[in-house]
């Protein structure tokens, strides 16, 4: 291996050395295992690694029996019968062999240490001369390196070929880029508000102090291309609290957005658009499930709480001629959370 | 049996058949008319009433006032109704035991007339909602299939999909609703208790609320999957996986590695 000369020796600042090269010690003494030596020990392994293989023979069986003799069926409980045999099933059967393979090679095998010295791993001056010659035989032989215009038309080709994966591939990322989208929902002026998912619109007189209703937009049901993502956008969150209780909404100056302690919120959460839903009736707190950000309804759907960083958007909400509750218009804002193109307020 | 067979000719026994026929009559006629708080205020009798009162001003009076009409912090159970009587005192939330985050069910203390009696006293305070017959919240008449939807948008968000119940703010929580009697749920969506909002009829019809309950009749029971872990999702999955998958696949690849004695 590597020479060593013991004068070579580092000196550390308290005055001890040690040598700046350390021996190789080479393997350790080689200790017998139990198995190894005691023949009671070889023979009880033996069995256990059989019985483990057995268990796994064993458990293949089930499995296959098992898949034709107890199908999922049509009941709960046939399908957790079906389920957790196939699956008991399988892992003695992947386990057994498994843990019985490790055991036996372990345990059985034999686990004497062998040494191979590594080969120089330069070639001889020789072969690599040979090889350099053969290298530019070829290259000279191929022609290569006079059809110069040839060779770059086709590093050219390879060179552009991605492109006919990638640029579909980009393409087809989010195929719309219009973020006006964002910016509004289908509520609109007059449009009834509906209860979600039983499509009967709301009559004002029904909504008892204390209630919360789930609201969709009238006619989402009736689209026929993009119910849910217009659904994702426009579902509100109805509430009616004592007028009393409501200290604010997000009505501007000379507007009344809410009718007789009637609020509606969008269910959009602002944070990454969870939908809130979680109502509180008695503190008025309104949660969302994903991390916990949480909106005082009866105080414009400030945020109280979590890593939501603006209100809850506020429906501009009135009755109609029958007693209906209807929209008086979109969500002012965009709802939900805060996109690329979205003016901060 | 023999010993009723043996008794029919007792003087007493033609006062008691009377009494059982019109208990049945009663019985016929609440299932068929449909409840209402007025049909709960007839029903209940005078000396109901004041049994009932009784009952309130010795146990329930010292919280929420010798009139019921509540405090700042105790509610008013003016107009409340019989059907959140029979909730909070059926279910054993209350009388409160202690203050906290929200009253927990518990043991039962009253029996059933008894709550029918304190029910009857709220009931005459104020119209109020009155306690279901057995045909509202009868399971087997109802849709589960529509009950799933209606639960997935009104009631999942807290109760969980299937009902196992959830954690809300600051140590109150949505209960687990598999134990849950169906009269009692049905109480609860009609009168909102504690943090629960309230589902009245216009937004969640008598028989929407008999569909949630078919659906829930049918949650919890047997799961599919095997384990169910308590049906809570991911926080409790998430620990299996992280703690006792990993454990075990660590645990292995030690065992791997190690050398045999």
């Amino acid at each position: 291996m590597s020479t060593h000369d013991h004068n070579d020796v580092v000196v550390h600042a308290d005055g001890e050395t040690t040598p700046a090269r350390f021996e190789n010690p080479g393997l350790h003494e080689h200790t017998p295992r139990q198995a190894d030596v005691d023949p009671r020990v070889t023979k009880r392994v033996e069995r256990q690694v059989l019985a483990l293989f057995t268990a796994s023979i064993i458990g293949t069986i089930v499995v296959v029996w098992a898949y034709f003799a107890l199908p999922p069926g049509e009941t709960a409980s046939s399908m957790r019968t079906s389920n957790i045999v196939l699956g008991v099933g399988l892992a003695v059967c992947l386990l057994g062999i498994g843990i019985g393979g490790n055991y036996f090679i372990k345990v059985l095998m034999s686990n004497r240490e062998y040494t191979e010295e590594r080969h120089a791993q330069r070639s001889s001056d020789e072969t690599r001369e040979v090889a350099v010659q053969m290298l530019q035989d070829g290259a000279q032989d191929s022609g290569l390196t006079r059809r110069k215009a040839l060779v770059g038309a086709g590093v050219t080709a390879l060179a552009l070929f991605p492109l006919s994966i990638l640029v579909p591939l980009l393409g087809n990322v989010g195929s719309d880029w219009n973020v006006r989208k964002f910016k509004h929902t289908m509520w609109k002026k007059g449009m009834r508000l509906h209860t979600d998912p039983t499509n009967r619109p709301i009559r004002a007189a029904d909504v008892t102090i204390g209630d919360v209703w789930h609201v969709i937009p009238e006619g989402l049901e009736e689209l026929e291309h993009g119910k849910l993502d217009e659904k994702a956008k426009a579902v509100v969150l109805l509430v009616r609290l004592d007028p009393r209780d409501l200290r604010s909404d997000q009505s501007p100056e000379g507007e009344t957005w809410s009718h007789d302690g009637i609020v509606a919120y969008s269910k959009i959460c602002t944070h990454v658009g969870c939908p809130v839903a979680l109502y509180e009736q008695q503190t008025h707190h309104l949660l969302c499930p994903c991390h916990q950000s949480t909106f005082d309804v009866a105080d414009g759907c400030k945020v109280v709480f979590g890593p939501a960083k603006r209100p809850l958007p506020q429906l501009p909400i009135t009755v109609d001629d029958e007693g209906y509750l209807v929209a008086q218009s979109d969500f002012t804002e965009p709802i939900g959370p805060t996109f690329w193109e979205r003016a901060t307020k | 049996m023999k010993a009723l067979a043996a008794r029919r000719h007792d003087r007493r026994a033609p006062a008691l058949l009377l009494l059982l026929a019109l208990l049945i009559v009663g019985g016929v006629y609440a299932v068929v008319v449909p409840s209402s708080a007025q049909a709960t205020n007839e029903t209940a009798t005078a000396d109901d009433i004041a049994a009932g009162e009784k009952l309130f001003q010795a146990n329930c009076s010292t919280c929420h006032g010798p009139s019921a009409a509540g405090t700042d912090s105790v509610p008013s159970l003016i107009g409340v109704g019989a059907a959140a009587v029979d909730f909070q005192v059926g279910t054993g939330r209350m009388p409160m035991q202690m203050n906290g985050p929200q009253a927990p069910a518990k043991p039962v203390q009253f029996d059933d007339e008894q709550i029918r009696q304190l029910a009857a006293y709220v009931a005459s305070l104020g119209a109020g909602p009155a306690i279901p017959t057995d045909e509202q919240v009868d399971p087997a008449l109802g849709d589960s299939a529509s009950g799933m939807a209606l639960f997935r948008t009104n009631c999942a968000m807290c109760h969980n999909a299937s009902g196992a119940g959830g954690a809300l703010s600051q140590g109150k929580f949505a209960p687990n609703l598999w134990e849950t009697t169906p009269t009692h749920l049905y109480e609860a969506m009609l009168t909102g208790p504690q943090s629960m909002p309230v589902f009245n009829d216009a937004n969640l019809t008598s028989e929407e609320k008999r569909d949630i309950i078919a659906f829930l009749d049918e949650q919890g029971e047997v799961v599919p999957g095997g384990l169910d872990l308590g049906s809570l999702g991911p926080v409790s999955e998430g620990l299996w996986a992280w703690v006792v998958g990993l454990g075990l696949l660590i645990g292995i690849s030690v065992w791997i590695g190690a050398k045999s004695s």
